[in-house]
């Protein structure tokens, strides 16, 4: 009853008869960068904008932006999903609802993924924007203000420069959460990479080997962000600021 | 499509979406914080060990738990942990591990990675004459670490060991996966059953949500009361 | 302190060097030292293994296990055997057969050559078509209607197979998508996402049966060949098999098979009293008479 390893199994060419399992994969890490980086740059505009927000003079913007992320963090990432993919299109007006759904495939199941992942991430995202400015010496707003920039021109051209560049470590690692939580849409049809290796063991057999696989192509994207960002890092790089500290935890 | 939102699918299966579901999630969550939290703090301490070969071996594994998603660690307990038991006590055929235990042994192990970077931090917060004082008054290694630098870390800790715990709980959804009835896993089984989605989704963030928002307001609370008596 | 530390690393040394000792294997003495079996079972496959409106695993599948059980107490002696439920769906019940977590697997599990060379199989119990199941509104009928359509099926069938195979041999252009379990594929029909939903015939009865609207639907006269169901065992078990093998025979030859059908097939069944009305076909009233475990299509046409 011992378990039967053959690695080979990664060069058998899959019941679809298009390629190999190894190709299958491949595919799946495909879908898996797509879907991470197209709801990557969701949350960041939208965290961006509810950051800068949350920073502002303006009470009642402030306080709707923080209902926004107090929703999207208190509610789980697969009922997120859920909610966007089979509760959404009942609330639109019939035609557009049935658009949606009726989407070819894998467009269907891509675009509430993405959605999804983009607007909780975006949540997460705001908490650090709006941490990066806090972090900022309040002399700088003041220094803008003196030199007659308007509260708009301040942001763009004093604060948010720095701001972004001491929030990069914790952006870095929201996104490499982004890439790991894009497997939560394979319960919505997504066939991205841990699917792919689910889809490997149902047809091949070989559990392990498809494991494996998928674990060791989500270590080297992660190591290979990892480098990217203090590449980044270094470069861009203000002397004398240290990222503010923001222990939020995550996955 | 759905017809009107119907709060009577709810009604009637609120004792079994709580009974059955929440319960699953609850003690789910109670148990991997415990087990959790006490592998974590060993991982912590390994990682801070001066024998090489432990703080490597706790470092990797921290580091691999953490750069691979929840959803593919769920997969691999759930069929690795059988062999695991098998061949830790020796026995040659798999070990039958239920739904409940594999689920308690993977997000137990798997938030151990996240709280061992936590403590790490917060073992490293307590000041180093801390320890030596300990030493200077003859304590060894563990009662060091017990007595004095783990009940500080602890306490300066505690609000992100619970945020954490907050998102653990949130995550112990994504048993979906394996088809196990956790709360959702309840929700969608009378969802799918009664075509009932649009209430049971809803219904089941709104659970979520008003958990977690009291949850953070307590942590927040907690932080507040923490940093007053330091 | 390194002196101090010394426990941490012989407890860590202890796990890796765990000895493998070699010692007796079968799934009797895995029940009998336990004194649990533990059945795999499905929970919308109907109305072979599904859940009833109290959540309990229920049907015609679930009946003959029950019968095996029956047995496998007798062989052991072991009059107060427990039962315990785990439940599966398509993807994770060959990895969790093969781990030991279930010992007999209960559901709408097709029994193929393929699959034998990791799992085993009873007794065949059931023999179904594949067809498809679409929106009368969509007047579909041939297998050529799926022709460039969406069509799902669950992930880690032999359906989605034959639809992967069927789409790379005949060029028919479809957009395959693959749901979690069989009711979720069905939602997509139901809710538009998909065209046409390809299954066991007898799984889209059900589903159809149960669904809000069941005049809505159609099944597709046009089959894609056919497949025998049968109760999954673990591999390389001839003793427990036997015992499965011999249980269900018993229950063919003594016509006690077709009072368990009756009450699934030709009856009212929960959760809604429906009636299925779906006669013994000839392959299985064959298979009835002379029970065979062959994997071989060909067998039962």
């Amino acid at each position: 009853m011992s378990y039967h390893w053959n690695w080979k199994i990664f060069w058998a060419l899959t019941p679809e008869g298009t390629g190999t399992y190894l190709h299958t994969l491949l595919v799946g890490l495909m879908w898996t960068l797509a879907t991470a980086l197209s709801a990557w740059i969701l949350a960041l505009v939208i965290g961006s904008v509810l950051g800068v927000i949350r920073t502002t003079p303006r009470k009642w913007a402030a306080r709707l932006a923080n209902g926004y992320v107090e929703l999207f963090r208190n509610i789980p990432l697969l009922v997120q999903m859920f909610l966007w993919y089979f509760v959404f299109p009942e609330f639109l007006p019939k035609a557009m609802g049935d658009a949606i759904k009726q989407m070819p495939p894998p467009w269907a199941s891509f675009v509430p993924a993405v959605l999804c992942l983009g607007t909780f991430t975006a949540a997460r995202v705001a908490e650090q924007v709006r941490a990066g400015i806090q972090a900022l010496p309040r002399g700088q707003q003041m220094a803008g203000t003196a030199l007659g920039l308007t509260l708009p021109q301040t942001y763009r051209f004093v604060l948010l420069p720095v701001a972004f560049r001491i929030i990069l470590p914790p952006l870095t690692s929201e996104f490499l959460n982004i890439i790991k939580n894009s497997s939560v849409a394979l319960t919505i049809g997504v066939v991205e990479l841990t699917a792919a290796a689910r889809a490997m063991q149902e047809f091949g057999f070989q559990v392990f080997e498809a494991f494996t696989a998928a674990t060791i192509i989500y270590v080297v994207v992660n190591v290979g962000v990892v480098f990217a960002m203090r590449w980044l890092e270094k470069r861009v790089a203000v002397p004398g600021f240290i990222g503010p500290a923001v222990q939020g935890g995550g996955h | 499509m759905f017809g009107p939102f119907d709060f009577g699918v709810i009604l009637r299966n609120l004792p079994y979406l709580l009974k059955v579901g929440m319960t699953f999630t609850l003690t789910l969550t109670a148990l991997a914080i415990v087990l959790g939290v006490f592998f974590g703090t060993l991982l912590a301490m390994m990682r801070l060990s001066s024998i090489k070969a432990l703080s490597l071996l706790a470092t990797g594994y921290i580091n691999l738990m953490r750069s691979v998603p929840l959803v593919l660690v769920i997969f691999w307990f759930y069929f690795l942990v059988p062999y695991i038991g098998a061949w830790i006590i020796g026995a040659s055929r798999p070990v039958q591990v239920g739904a409940f235990l594999s689920s308690v042994i993977t997000f137990s192990m798997f938030e151990a990675a996240y709280y061992a970077e936590i403590m790490r931090a917060g073992i490293q917060s307590v000041a180093r004459g801390q320890v030596w004082a300990g030493y200077a008054l003859g304590l060894n290694y563990w009662q060091t670490m017990a007595r004095v630098v783990l009940p500080q870390a602890f306490r300066n800790m505690l609000p992100i060991l619970l945020t954490q715990t907050i998102i653990m709980f949130q995550d112990t959804s994504l048993v979906y996966v394996l088809s196990i009835t956790d709360f959702l896993g309840a929700a969608s089984k009378v969802a799918e059953r009664d075509g009932r989605f649009v209430e049971m989704y809803v219904f089941a963030a709104l659970v979520y949500f008003v958990i977690c928002v009291a949850g953070s307001y307590l942590v927040k609370r907690l932080q507040r009361r923490i940093a007053i008596v330091r | 302190m390194r002196k101090l530390e010394l426990p941490l690393l012989l407890a860590a040394l202890a796990l890796v060097a765990a000895p493998v000792l070699a010692q007796d294997t079968g799934t009797l003495k895995k029940i009998k030292d336990t004194g649990t079996i533990t059945i795999g079972y499905r929970e919308a496959s109907i109305p072979f293994s599904y859940l009833d409106e109290n959540q309990k695993p229920i049907g015609y599948a679930m009946d003959i296990c029950y019968k095996v059980v029956d047995a496998v107490k007798a062989k052991l002696n072991m009059p107060n055997l427990k039962v315990a439920l785990n439940p599966v769906t398509p993807s994770t019940r060959i990895p969790l057969m093969a781990n030991g977590t279930i010992d007999l697997e209960c559901g709408s599990t097709t029994n193929n050559a393929e699959r034998k060379k990791q799992v085993d199989f009873g007794m065949t119990y059931f023999v179904i078509k594949y067809r498809y199941v679409a929106k009368k509104s969509a007047h579909m009928d041939t297998i050529a209607d799926l022709k460039g359509q969406t069509v799902v099926s669950t992930a880690g069938t032999t359906d989605i197979k034959a639809l992967n195979e069927l789409n790379s041999a005949d060029k028919m252009g479809m957009n395959i998508l693959a749901a979690n379990d069989h009711p979720a594929a069905f939602l997509m029909v139901e809710t538009g996402r998909a065209k046409a939903f390809l299954m066991d015939d007898i799984l889209l009865y059900g589903l159809v049966a149960n669904s809000k609207d069941p005049a809505d639907f159609h099944i597709s006269s046009a089959s894609l060949g056919l497949e025998p169901y049968s109760l999954m065992l673990r591999m390389d078990d001839p003793e427990f098999k036997k015992v499965v093998d011999d249980a269900m025979t018993k229950l063919y030859k003594s016509g006690e098979i077709e009072k368990i059908y009756g009450k699934w097939f030709l009856s009212k069944i929960p959760p809604r009293g429906i009636v299925l009305d779906f006669p013994i076909s000839d392959s299985l009233k064959k298979v009835f008479a002379n029970p065979t475990d062959s994997p071989d299509p060909k067998v039962y046409e």
